[in-house]
């Protein structure tokens, strides 16, 4: 691992290190590169990760306070906890549940197909599908993706037993258990999944993809990084010409320090990335970097979420098994003819017992509450996963008044609930209540939104300068040497899991900085 | 996981509180438990304050089978943030006093209608998620509700039933994958 001097101008800084941030490293460290990739969390491993779930969830967890406002259902079941991505090495891949289908051809051009839906502020990726497809398969070879380039699919749980069935007695025909980062043998120096359930957790085997195992101990090999964790940013600087010159942080002992770099990469999840841009106001950007137009934390999308479980008279034991490996691909299609735009997943999902009463299910209490969990064994789950619009006004800003342990505002999430997210859920939880029923279950419960886990597009890629933060590689309208590389640069959020996208996107930025970097244009 | 239930009659000395209680012959608790007489000591709260919380959680997350034993592990969590959070300790002293001597006894249709009136308080809330959060998380409540924890120690659920249904046709293999090694 490399030690770069805090006053060296010539290092590439990444903020984040996860499916983002821990790509990129690799890719620009295995090119020569030097990188300063900084990380808020711990370095934790394989060997720590808890298999206590509560304790899991308080280890993995970014737990510091955001705020929130707006008409989404999570500021009543989750007043403190508007999202739930991880804070450590290796970031949200090691929470990540691994599940890898692809975003589809028109959900990079939803303003085009969809057209001018009322109260949406939707924008065109300025990359062809084609384009990202290339990357997007190079993504899927490094993350060793099941049922393609001839990885086997992970064989069928008896969550997904339950869900197979279901879907075929209501006539959906392309039902399988997933295309998952998840290895079905030993290969990439890691594991196979012995289905042990606990995905979310951490994966002790290694069998499904983190940076925190693949990418970023590949990239310290190269000799080119320095992974400094317990290292929270809190201001990007920038000299008289308007580029950025290095970031501010507090270390592991809460001490502020600086490090100077010639191109600063923010991949700090959708929530902390806008965050530390709107944090970085100074006299000649008075409303933060890359930010001259207003754009930063705007058109924050989450996906439409929501668990949809069954309840049957025999046993499920849905815990046992690979958490999400399960969908059902047939409701992923622009059909206006079904009251909405866009399409969705359904995807299988387990929680282990202590999760299930406050993650899993609304806001309730009493017998009829109680008599769900009653019901523990012979549940089986599924999980909505599908694409919103993107809205000016859902956003991320600073909270005027909370602030973190540093004395840093923290982030404030504001979401409201456009027309088209409310008729595409209750499309997909009538659809999955039908399935369950069509196979025997007694009793089908409707979970509200759970805290997002896919955050995307509060700094998204924009064809015209006035309508995003970045171009189609990354780099900010703003300021060329500085780049957003995580889920905030998708200019819209497709209905696909997000990592995948992300890697992909990051692997193609990788490349055009490279390029960049030795025709000495930034 | 730490056992919370003490039986060391010593503890009682140091503490304001106490919970105490027998537990039904053949109950996973009474497997764990070195006697089936049990006793949960409080640091903050008194006896009374802790027979009311008790009946707070029952009524906020009924379950004919679990036992008082298993309430009492949650009010013992509670009991102990108490003991590091002033404010806390006032919302509970203050919830409880709301809630009036008769509530730890009243039936559980009295406790509902006295709990709906303070839903929308911090108090209802705090022990909403206090419950919640620790009722399920003992190895007593996975066994009653048939959840069996981790199996990475045991080589994964691979093993140990995670394909075990039957009552539904198998998946095909094109939709599924071989079990590791088949292949």
């Amino acid at each position: 691992m490399a030690r770069i001097e805090h006053t060296d101008d010539g290092a590439v800084v990444i903020i984040g290190s996860g499916a983002g941030g821990g790509t990129l490293a690799h890719e620009l460290t295995r090119s020569g590169i030097k990188v300063v990739l900084l990380e808020a969390g711990k370095r934790l491993s394989m060997q720590t990760f808890s298999q206590d779930p509560n304790e899991a969830f308080a280890e993995i967890t970014w737990l510091d306070p955001r705020t929130q406002s707006g008409t989404w259902g999570t500021k009543k079941d989750f007043p403190t906890l508007p999202v739930w991505i991880a804070k450590m090495v290796g970031g949200t891949t090691v929470h990540w549940t691994g599940a890898t289908p692809r975003i589809r051809p028109w959900e990079v051009a939803t303003r085009s197909t969809y057209g001018d839906v009322p109260g949406t502020s939707m924008v065109d990726w300025p990359i062809q599908y084609d384009e990202l497809l290339k990357y997007i398969e190079q993504a899927e070879k490094r993350m060793f993706v099941t049922r393609r380039n001839g990885n086997p699919g992970l064989p069928a749980s008896n969550n997904f037993k339950v869900m197979y069935a279901a879907a075929k007695k209501v006539g959906y025909k392309q039902v399988h258990t997933n295309h998952m980062a998840i290895n079905t043998r030993a290969q990439d120096d890691r594991g196979l999944c012995i289905q042990q359930g606990f995905c979310a957790q951490g994966c002790k085997t290694g069998a499904k993809w983190s940076t925190l195992y693949t990418e970023i101990p590949r990239a310290e090999v190269t000799g080119n990084l320095d992974l400094r964790s317990e290292c929270q940013a809190t201001h990007i600087e920038h000299g008289a010409d308007g580029k950025v010159t290095g970031v501010v942080y507090r270390d592991s002992e809460g001490k502020e320090q600086r490090q100077k770099a010639r191109i600063v990469c923010v991949a700090g999840n959708s929530i902390e990335t806008p965050r530390l841009l709107l944090l970085s106001d100074t006299a000649k950007f008075p409303h933060g970097l890359a930010n001259s137009n207003g754009q930063v934390g705007r058109n924050y999308c989450h996906h439409i979420s929501g668990f949809v479980w069954g309840i049957f008279d025999k046993p499920v034991h849905m815990y046992r098994g690979t958490t999400l490996a399960g969908i059902v691909e047939d409701e992923t299609i622009n059909d206006p003819k079904r009251g909405f735009f866009g399409g969705y997943h359904m995807e299988l999902i387990a929680l282990d017992l202590p999760s299930l009463p406050l993650a899993g299910l609304s806001y309730g209490w009493g017998r009829d509450f109680a008599s769900i969990i009653d019901n523990y064994q012979n549940m089986a789950g599924m999980f909505i996963c599908g694409e919103d619009l993107a809205q000016a006004d859902n956003r991320i800003t600073l909270d005027p008044k909370v602030k973190d342990k540093y004395g840093v505002p923290v982030a404030h999430v504001h979401v409201d609930e456009h027309a088209n997210d409310k008729a595409m859920k209750l499309h997909a939880q009538q659809q999955m209540t039908k399935m369950w029923e069509a196979v025997g279950a007694k009793r089908v419960v409707r979970s509200g939104s759970p805290p997002a886990t896919h955050n995307m597009a509060t700094c998204r890629m924009s064809a015209n300068p006035r309508d995003g933060v970045c171009n189609a590689h990354g780099q900010s309208h703003d300021i060329a040497n500085l780049f957003i590389s995580d889920g905030s640069q998708f200019s819209s959020p497709g209905s696909a899991n997000p990592t995948l996208t992300i890697v992909a996107l990051a692997l193609r930025q990788g490349e055009f900085i490279r390029q960049q970097m030795a025709a000495r244009s930034i | 996981m730490k056992q919370p239930i003490s039986t060391d009659r010593r503890e009682f000395l140091k503490s304001t509180g106490v919970l105490t209680g027998v537990l039904a012959a053949g109950s996973p608790w009474a497997l764990l438990a070195p006697s089936r007489a049990w006793a949960v000591d409080l640091a903050a709260l008194t006896s009374a304050e802790g027979a009311t919380l008790m009946a707070v959680a029952k009524t906020i997350a009924p379950h004919d089978k679990l036992e008082d034993a298993a309430y009492a592990v949650v009010i013992k969590s509670v009991d102990t943030a108490a003991g590091k959070d002033p404010a806390l300790h006032k919302q509970l002293k203050d919830g409880v006093s709301g809630l009036g001597t008769g509530f730890a006894t009243a039936t559980e249709a009295v406790r509902v209608a006295a709990l709906r009136k303070v839903e929308s308080g911090d108090f209802f809330q705090t022990m909403r998620v206090q419950t919640l959060q620790t009722l399920y998380a003992t190895p007593q409540a996975y066994k009653l509700f048939g959840y069996e924890g981790e199996a990475f120690s045991k080589g994964g659920y691979l093993v140990r039933g995670f394909n075990d249904l039957r009552w539904l046709p198998e998946v095909p293999l094109a939709d599924s994958g071989p079990f590791p090694g088949a292949s």
